[in-house]
């Protein structure tokens, strides 16, 4: 059984459709990865799988069980985590209180999750008393990360992680996100660096225009001529 | 001397009541505000709400707090605060909630919290008449004239019951309020859901609770402001209105969405307050065979007179929406 089985997903804003019969499976110790053009429908099957639009057709499994149009705190009770693109951490909050916020539901996981996020992340660790508005770039994302991973997701949604991060935290970022992978927690994520996402997908999700273009191994999107001449820019 | 005790009975012992009486109101509007992002303009009548509460239980009971020797209003107090807590959350679920659900503009919310305003003031009025009463039904307001013990210093210090009752509880509530916020789970998912409501959901923080928690605080800080504001001179059913406006001037002061800013915004405004309407001449009085001849020191030397308090917090609030709309502590802008 799969770990997140979507079929025929349909969804979107206000009556719009975006998402027009989206098909998404992955396994607990796979990483997935959503590429596609602007406006293909990447975040916005995120956000349906998080419970944040309206799902009007189709289903969405979550370990067998349909978990479509739940509110997010009813999905995060059932082992789902979501990291937004934007907006991902609390910004007057200490690094170490975005923690505790993300184990909210089990308040019984905040001393052994945080000692396992602090090593998984050591500058976490050095700056757990300040602020997290005040970090950089990367480090919030990190924030965001590990608020997530405080709840011991089976699944983590990860929406653009690596968006305007400088080379050197964006190769960081994937590498941790493979760690997290291995460590257990299936992964989700919409990247709009194809290349270097594909490299580390074991599924790779081409959409366009709210619909599957491609599906297959991200080493297998990577070696197809047609998916490079049209979504890897050659 | 004699001068500088009337200093402090005028103005530091005044600006301190009404900066602690503000600071309270100032702490529950910002945290509305930070939660729910709407200004509170009901905010006045449940302080009066919570007063008339302990007006009402001090009728019924007039003899209960001898008998373990606080003054009895004092002693329905706490029952007042849950009363008002209540009605608080009450209001919220019967007129805001509604509107929250329908997503509207937050000057809808201004607006609804104005009829609020209306009705509360009406129907404390139908009970309590549009006269002032005292909340001392039974009791007798105890006055201490403290001696100071230099010689030629005639004027004592002169200090209230429900004065000290009102620093004490200040105090507490600002402890209380600081611990609240920076070590439960609940005081911290409470700032999670004002820097960011959408992440608190996400991370599983159930809102409605953390709406309700803002009301039940606000509700019970209301109660005791207007409470002692109503022992520290008398019960009306329009008093504590009249206060809205230094205590938004006090939340704006101190940066709206931060409670300790307004706490300090309180006093800021409360001792702006004193300190504009304090008779400076008699500081002077003292120097006054020092003075050139031709200086002659006048009657009253106020920057306003004490009718005109309400000028002060007016000024304030322009001045720091003109040059720092976000105040001392750097807060969001009311919109």
């Amino acid at each position: 059984m799969p770990l997140l089985d979507a079929r025929n997903v349909h969804g979107g804003y206000g009556g719009m459709n975006i998402l027009n019969g989206v098909d998404m499976a992955i396994e607990a110790n796979e990483v997935g990865v959503i590429v596609g053009p602007n406006g293909a429908g990447k975040s916005t099957m995120l956000k349906a799988i998080f419970g944040l639009l309206n799902v009007s057709q189709g289903e969405i499994l979550l370990n067998g069980d349909p978990i479509q149009n739940q509110p997010p705190n009813k999905l995060v009770r059932r082992g789902m985590g979501f990291v937004p693109q934007e907006h991902n951490i609390f910004p007057s909050l200490t690094v170490k209180e975005n923690l505790q916020m993300g184990a909210y539901l089990k308040p019984d996981n905040v001393k052994r999750m945080l000692a396992r996020i602090y090593e998984f992340f050591p500058p976490l660790h050095d700056k757990r008393h300040q602020p997290a508005g005040e970090l950089s770039g990367g480090q919030r994302q990190m924030v965001a990360m590990g608020r997530a991973l405080m709840a011991e997701p089976d699944l983590l949604l990860l929406d653009e992680p690596t968006a305007g991060l400088s080379p050197r935290y964006m190769n960081e970022i994937f590498a941790r996100v493979k760690e997290i992978n291995a460590a257990g927690v299936g992964i989700l994520m919409v990247e709009q660096n194809a290349k270097q996402a594909l490299g580390i997908a074991d599924k790779g999700f081409v959409l366009a225009a709210g619909q599957n273009r491609f599906t297959d191994t991200g080493a297998a999107l990577l070696a197809d001529p047609d998916v490079a001449k049209s979504f890897l820019g050659g | 001397m004699n001068e500088l005790v009337f200093f402090i009975n005028n103005v530091v012992i005044a600006g301190s009541v009404s900066g602690s009486i503000y600071a309270m109101g100032a702490v529950g509007v910002t945290l509305i505000f930070s939660i729910m992002r709407f200004a509170h303009f009901a905010h006045g009548d449940m302080m009066t709400f919570g007063a008339f509460m302990v007006l009402l239980l001090t009728t019924l009971f007039p003899g209960a707090g001898s008998a373990i020797g606080v003054p009895t209003p004092i002693l329905m107090m706490p029952l007042a605060m849950v009363l008002t807590a209540g009605l608080a959350v009450g209001i919220d679920r019967t007129f805001y909630k509604p509107l929250r659900a329908h997503g509207v503009k937050p000057i809808v919310m201004v607006i609804a919290s104005l009829g609020v305003t209306l009705m509360l003031q009406g129907l404390i009025r139908v009970f309590a008449g549009t006269g002032g009463s005292s909340l001392y039904v039974d009791d007798r307001k105890e006055i201490f004239r403290l001696p100071i013990p230099i010689e030629g210093v005639r004027v004592p210090v002169v200090i209230t019951e429900p004065q000290l009752y009102l620093f004490a509880l200040t105090i507490i509530c600002v402890i209380a309020l600081h611990f609240f916020l920076s070590r439960s789970r609940l005081g911290k998912a409470m700032r999670a859901m004002s820097d960011n409501p959408d992440l608190a959901q996400a991370s599983g923080i159930n809102t409605n609770t953390i709406v309700a928690v803002t009301w039940v605080l606000a509700g019970g800080l209301a109660a005791i402001a207007g409470t002692l504001l109503s022992l520290d001179v008398t019960f009306k059913p329009d008093l504590s209105f009249f206060l809205l406006l230094p205590i938004f001037a006090a939340a704006i002061v101190g940066g709206v969405g931060h409670p300790f800013g307004a706490i300090a915004g309180g006093f800021v405004v409360g001792f702006a307050e004193s300190l504009a309407v304090f008779n400076w001449g008699l500081l002077l009085r003292p120097f006054r065979d020092s003075l050139p001849a031709w200086l002659e020191l006048p009657h009253n030397l106020a920057f306003v007179g004490t009718e005109y308090k309400i000028v002060v917090p007016f000024f304030i609030l322009v001045a720091i929406l003109v040059w720092r709309p976000t105040g001392i502590f750097k807060g969001k802008v009311i919109t």
